[in-house]
């Protein structure tokens, strides 16, 4: 069982939603990303998503467009995500960590690289944004070959025979994209995230996470009731633009920066404890 | 020359397949929030491309409404002073709007109108495309919003007004390198999030399937054209066709009705910039690698981190990293020749054609033109060469007036 599997078994015997948060990595500096990812799972993360920083992310809204600028302008590039990745591993067996990203960082270094690289550096998954099922090429068998998980995304545009592919393609956890639009825009309505998360579930006992437009404790509750985790990513990454790194220590700055997470966190664990999940 | 005839023979020029692929080039690689209307897109495409009615229609309307055929024009003191082969103009500078954009906006917004969208959207690097998109939604009557980059807003300030004057909104794009690539990751954010009532006109042969083929068979009007009126005025076929390559939309147009024609070679002239030697040009082809980009794989300017990279043209429409994935794909066939012509001679032959021919070339074609005149140099006067003179000048006489430090108010006499 991976990593992945294994804590979305935990959190799912102990009744719990899993949160996820995502950071690009290397915004502003790799350091910086270490040190905010160990604090991320101090204040309850269950497994963080790392963004590769790539030069056009049409996928990704202002937010995190503006997080990849800092990181690019920092120097930070693909090799550098994956020692990342693999100096977290070295203070942490337990968390499970997913590369997120566009296609060409990775069709650049070569597919048997990038896979060979992610497996020494541990890295748990990988979701690349634009890198349909049907154009993965051989990126899911290498992917499969070392114990990766390959994570995937269904939106609310996509069709029932659709999302059934899509399901077969991936492992790990399913990607809900909660809203039509890019990361950080406003979500769709609670109905039909629900409507589309009940069907995928008649589909696949695969954990269903949503993302994409979850920017505080409130919304954060609302999509977690629905899926088994949530993600937030827009909302993290504008609080670590937004730091004053220039004043006060770096460690209770990154502290600031997460505390939404551990809101979240803590919110999650209350409502759980009432006993309304699920209801 | 080189002698295309054993090179191409046998060889199946169809593409795409049916998943949009040229090749190993091409494809669909978008988000999935975007799968569904690029899967609607193609299927209506498919739908709408076998129905006689609508090649009608849209030939009905580039006949009245564009102006179409557009001539060819045989540049006589411009090959006399290249003393070689003959040069001919197919004249798409003459069209409605000022160049062979429009061509695929009548027939993208006509299929827009067929899928029952209300708004349209596009990207636009030199403004001519922008221009042709609001150009067409003013005359259906609707709603356009264009996306440009901040840059180009600033080296394109005549068609910013145009589009404006056309009822569209023209919006800046701050992100990146703020040119038409990021122009184009703007409007494909735009797509995905008003997907149920916009249609999204991309101006080119890139972006994801139905993209590439779709405006290449809109652009092949010139191709079309140019085959029937050269066999007419000269009898045979030219023995060279040029035409400068961005994303390559003009270039397919012409080149795709003679891929079959075995003793046709074909240039595709990229913008060089300060050099290909240099990192400021915008010629994936000549000096790029394969990689994805804006839904297709497809040659590009990247680093070996598989970062897109900043380009450098003096025109604006050149100025981009990628590609159409058919080019890729030609160019891998050696069916084309991709070459490059710097910003220096694309500005020579700027002028050249200006003083020798009383036309006022698009910046961008003169790219191609600087190419033609010196292959034509290397050519018997018997030989004809079919340039795409793919759009006019009018737009750049500013930008052109400043890079030679002239004062374009003092000359022009008008106070800015």
């Amino acid at each position: 069982m991976s990593r992945i599997s294994q804590c979305a078994a935990r959190a799912s015997a102990q009744g719990r939603g899993l949160l996820i948060p995502y950071l690009v990595a290397g915004d502003p500096d790799f350091d910086t990303s270490l040190e905010i990812m160990h604090e991320l799972v101090r204040q309850g993360a269950d497994m963080i998503e790392l963004g590769i920083p790539f030069s056009d992310p049409s996928s990704d809204g202002p937010a995190i467009q503006r997080g990849v600028e800092r990181a690019l302008a920092g120097g930070a590039n693909l090799n550098g995500v994956l020692e990342l990745a693999a100096k977290f591993r070295v203070g942490d067996t337990q968390t499970p960590i997913v590369l997120m990203g566009y296609l060409n960082p990775i069709e650049i270094m070569g597919y048997a690289q990038f896979t060979e690289r992610c497996a020494r550096a541990d890295v748990d998954g990988v979701l690349v944004v634009d890198m349909p099922p049907a154009e993965a090429g051989d990126l899911p068998a290498l992917l499969s070959g070392r114990e990766i998980d390959r994570i995937f995304l269904v939106s609310p545009t996509t069709t029932a025979a659709r999302a059934k592919e899509i399901i077969e393609c991936t492992s790990g956890y399913l990607y809900y994209v909660s809203l039509k639009g890019v990361t950080g825009a406003a979500l769709e309505d609670r109905e039909s995230v629900a409507e589309n998360i009940v069907r995928l579930r008649e589909w696949t006992a695969l954990p269903v996470v949503v993302g994409f437009g979850i920017r505080d404790v409130e919304t954060a509750l609302a999509m977690s009731e629905l899926g088994d985790g949530i993600i937030i990513g827009s909302a993290l990454v504008e609080r670590i633009g937004q730091l004053p790194w220039a004043s006060g220590r770096k460690a209770d700055c990154i502290s600031e920066a997460v505390a939404l997470i551990g809101a979240v966190r803590q919110a999650l664990d209350a409502r759980e404890g009432t006993g309304e999940l699920n209801s | 020359m080189p002698d295309t005839d054993k090179d191409i023979a046998g060889t199946d020029f169809s593409g795409p397949d049916e998943t949009g692929h040229f090749g190993p080039y091409g494809g669909m690689f978008v988000g999935e929030t975007l799968i569904r209307a690029v899967t609607e897109l193609a299927e209506a495409y498919t739908e709408l491309s076998s129905n006689r009615e609508f090649w009608k229609g849209f030939d009905a309307d580039l006949a009245d409404y564009v102006g179409r055929p557009s001539p060819i024009y045989l540049a006589e003191r411009l090959s006399d002073a290249c003393n070689g082969a003959r040069i001919w103009l197919k004249r798409e500078d003459l069209n409605h709007t000022g160049a062979h954009k429009v061509n695929n906006t009548i027939g993208q917004a006509l299929l827009a109108r067929h899928m029952g969208k209300t708004r349209l959207i596009a990207e636009t690097g030199a403004g001519q495309h922008g221009v042709a998109s609001a150009t067409v939604a003013a005359r259906l009557g609707l709603q356009c919003r264009v996306y440009m980059g901040a840059e180009d807003i600033v080296r394109q300030a005549p068609n910013v007004y145009r589009m404006k004057l056309l009822g569209a909104e023209v919006v800046p794009v701050e992100s990146g390198s703020r040119t038409l690539k990021d122009a184009m990751n703007e409007a494909l954010r735009d797509w995905a999030t008003h997907v149920d009532n916009t249609y999204y006109i991309i101006g080119t042969v890139a972006g994801p399937h139905p993209y590439p083929q779709m405006v290449r068979d809109f652009q092949s009007v010139i191709g079309r054209e140019a085959r029937s009126q050269i066999l007419e005025r000269t009898g045979a076929l030219p023995e060279a066709l040029v035409a400068c390559v961005g994303g390559g939309s003009n270039a397919i147009g012409l080149f795709h009705p003679f891929l079959a024609d075995n003793g046709v070679a074909m240039y595709g002239v990229e913008a060089a910039g300060l050099g290909l030697e240099t990192p400021d040009h915008a010629a994936p082809l000549c000096a790029g690698r394969p990689g994805v980009l804006h839904g297709n794989r497809t040659y590009l300017m990247t680093d070996e981190h598989g970062q897109i990279l900043d380009t450098h043209s003096i025109s604006a429409g050149l100025d981009y990293p990628g590609v159409g994935p058919e080019h890729s794909w030609l160019k891998d066939l050696k069916r084309v020749q991709y070459v490059g012509a710097t910003d220096a001679e694309a500005l020579e032959a700027f002028h050249q054609l200006t003083r020798l021919e009383g036309i006022i070339p698009a910046l961008e074609s003169s790219h191609a033109l600087a190419w033609a005149t010196r292959l034509a140099a290397g050519m018997t006067s018997g030989q004809n060469i079919l340039v795409n003179l793919s759009g006019r000048g009018d737009k750049d006489i500013e930008a052109v007036a400043r890079l030679e430090g002239a004062d374009f108010g003092s000359i022009s006499g008008v106070g800015r």
